[in-house]
């Protein structure tokens, strides 16, 4: 997790407005016309463009919307799906809704855990593979299911999903 | 069917199929020939009431907001559908998209509203995509924007998509959310009928109880009022899953009984297994015993076996499920998902799935179940919003059905 250090400036300069990343996220500010409210549908833009949100993303966010960083901070750490770290190169996210768990997401992702070497919301040291769980993905009706880079696969196995892991890094 | 009617049978995508299939027509009969008197007399005749989980009378909530004095009001709809276990309204958004915002014209138009907002979880990313094309669909065939019909009545829509928060799902936390602050419940009164988004009237309901507004102002509140019980009325949509044969959706006549839901339609269970309990009403709710299967389904009747309608998943567990596990599992989500705002909520979920892990270990005594069972009515009582007057619910529940389990793990 990022830590807010005090020794940046206080305002970020305009030089990251440059970058295209920051073009897209003024883009989504400016049909928002720089409403506060927007927040959320401005940071998930900004998760889009950069992968995650960095501090850098944050504070110009902020600066933008002439909000405290405290307040955009406390957002994107309040809401499960934004990441203030970075992610590996693929996803694998097992749902733990009650009707996966009930047909075995739990063992599914105990064996994920052993082969990746990484425990649920870590990613593997070469950056290649981020092991996460989701609340349920609504997806019950072909329990248990995992998301392999957002591709829905359903009726997993340990064997499959293990299969398939090796193939994503591969 | 009601809700789900053009399930599967229109294409989503496009607005002609919706109409031709009778859609707006009922919006078109209220904005033209109803006064929103006579809307909400109608919405009240029919007893409808809240699909999300709550169950409190449809009618009444709209009659709250539009007593309120003219001036800004706003419709809400939540379709933030984080039970786990439930995907019914993710169904309905992804195959019949205008029949909730053709809901929430009519609501607006009875409230007074004229702008509205639906709540949908990210995880939903198709249901998103539907909305927004019918949304653009409606605004080109004049159904949504100024002057419906020619009418003086004008009705806007905006999609806001959350970003991972069960607590969101309670009507104070949505509020905050769409405002684009932390999710964060608040005391209620005042209600959201009274001051809800930017301290403004609104009026929220849930994906399929505006589904079902439109069909109720064109056949008719007593038409609707002849399906189901006496206290509840309609159809509902279950998301039957679990150790079941046919796991899916299904919608059914309120009143029907829980055994005919999970072994006829449902199948039974697979490879010759028996029930042990069925699961509703998510981490809210509670569980259905084998010995009670005959329940019919309302909303009075699950709440006398100690669990709710909820927005109505339905999981099946059979003999080799363990009731302490499941209620540790929901345990562990109510945790996670406790906002932090009120102590009760915030340690008691931690404290209670310390308890439940401690017993699962082996490690528990008869002082620790009694603990459990204390802090349950604690947490229950005390806790500010509604996820955690509900989060010791699963335990409750099991304790009271199947408190054998659960003193099977105390070493003697």
């Amino acid at each position: 997790m990022a830590t807010l250090s005090t020794d940046r400036p206080a305002t970020p300069t305009d030089k990251p407005v440059l970058d295209k990343r920051f073009k897209a996220i003024e883009i989504v500010i400016k049909r928002n016309h720089y409403r506060q409210d927007a927040l959320i549908e401005i940071l998930h833009k900004a998760q889009e463009s950069f992968g995650y949100l960095e501090l850098e993303v944050l504070e110009y966010v902020a600066h933008k919307l002439q909000l405290p960083l405290s307040r955009v901070y406390g957002v994107a750490t309040f809401y499960h799906l934004f990441s203030l770290s970075p992610t590996g190169k693929h996803s694998c996210i097992v749902c733990l809704g009650t009707a996966c768990y009930v047909k075995g997401a739990g063992e599914i992702i105990a064996a994920l855990e052993k082969k990746l070497g990484v425990k649920l919301g870590e990613t593997t040291s070469d950056g290649e593979v981020s092991l996460m769980s989701a609340r349920c993905i609504g997806a019950c009706g072909i329990a248990p299911a995992v998301v392999f880079d957002g591709e829905v696969a359903g009726r997993q196995t340990i064997e499959a999903v293990c299969d398939r892991v090796t193939n994503l890094m591969a | 069917m009601i809700v789900r009617e053009n399930c599967g049978k229109i294409n989503p995508e496009r607005i002609e199929e919706y109409i031709a299939a009778g859609g707006y027509e009922a919006l078109a009969k209220v904005v033209l020939n109803l006064t929103p008197e006579e809307v909400i007399a109608e919405v009240s005749a029919s007893g409808l009431r809240g699909r999300g989980g709550g169950g409190y009378p449809t009618g009444l909530k709209w009659a709250t907001v539009a007593k309120m004095p003219t001036g800004q009001k706003y419709v809400i709809c939540n379709a933030d559908e984080g039970d786990p276990g439930a995907f019914m309204d993710r169904s309905v958004l992804e195959s019949d998209p205008h029949r909730v915002l053709e809901g929430m014209a009519i609501a607006a138009y009875a409230v007074g509203a004229n702008h509205g907002y639906i709540y949908i979880r990210a995880e939903y990313p198709l249901a998103i995509d539907h909305l927004q094309t019918a949304i653009k669909q409606a605004k080109r065939h004049g159904l949504m924007g100024s002057q419906i019909f020619g009418s003086p009545f004008d009705f806007k829509v905006d999609i806001r998509v959350g970003a991972g928060a069960f607590v969101c799902g309670e009507e104070t936390g949505l509020i905050a959310s769409i405002e684009g602050k932390r999710g964060v419940p608040r005391p209620r009164p005042p209600y959201p009928a009274v001051s809800g988004l930017q301290s403004e009237p609104t009026l929220i309901n849930n994906v399929e109880t505006y589904a079902n507004i439109a069909p109720i102002l064109q056949k008719g509140g007593e038409w609707y009022a002849s399906i189901g019980t006496e206290d509840s009325k309609g159809t509902k949509i279950f998301a039957l899953t679990g150790k079941v044969e046919n796991a899916g959706l299904i919608e059914v006549p309120m009143g029907i009984t829980v055994r005919c839901i999970v072994e006829e339609m449902g199948g039974g269970i697979p490879d010759g297994g028996t029930v042990k309990a069925v699961q509703t009403g998510g981490p809210s709710g509670g569980c259905i015993p084998a010995e009670k299967l005959d329940t019919p389904v309302s909303y009075k009747s699950l709440l006398e076996l100690g669990t709710m309608m909820g927005s109505g998943g339905m999981i099946v567990m059979d003999d080799k499920t363990s009731m302490v596990d499941v209620a540790k599992f929901y345990m562990e989500f109510c945790r996670e998902e406790s906002c932090g705002k009120c102590i009760p909520c915030r340690a008691g979920t931690v404290q209670l799935y310390g308890l439940l892990n401690k017993l699962l270990n082996g490690h528990g005594t008869t002082r620790d179940l009694e603990l459990m069972e204390n802090l349950c009515y604690m947490v229950k009582e005390t806790s500010l919003c509604g996820l955690g007057q509900s989060a010791p619910n699963p335990v409750i529940s099991t304790l009271r059905y199947f408190r054998d389990e659960y003193e099977a793990l105390i070493p003697s």
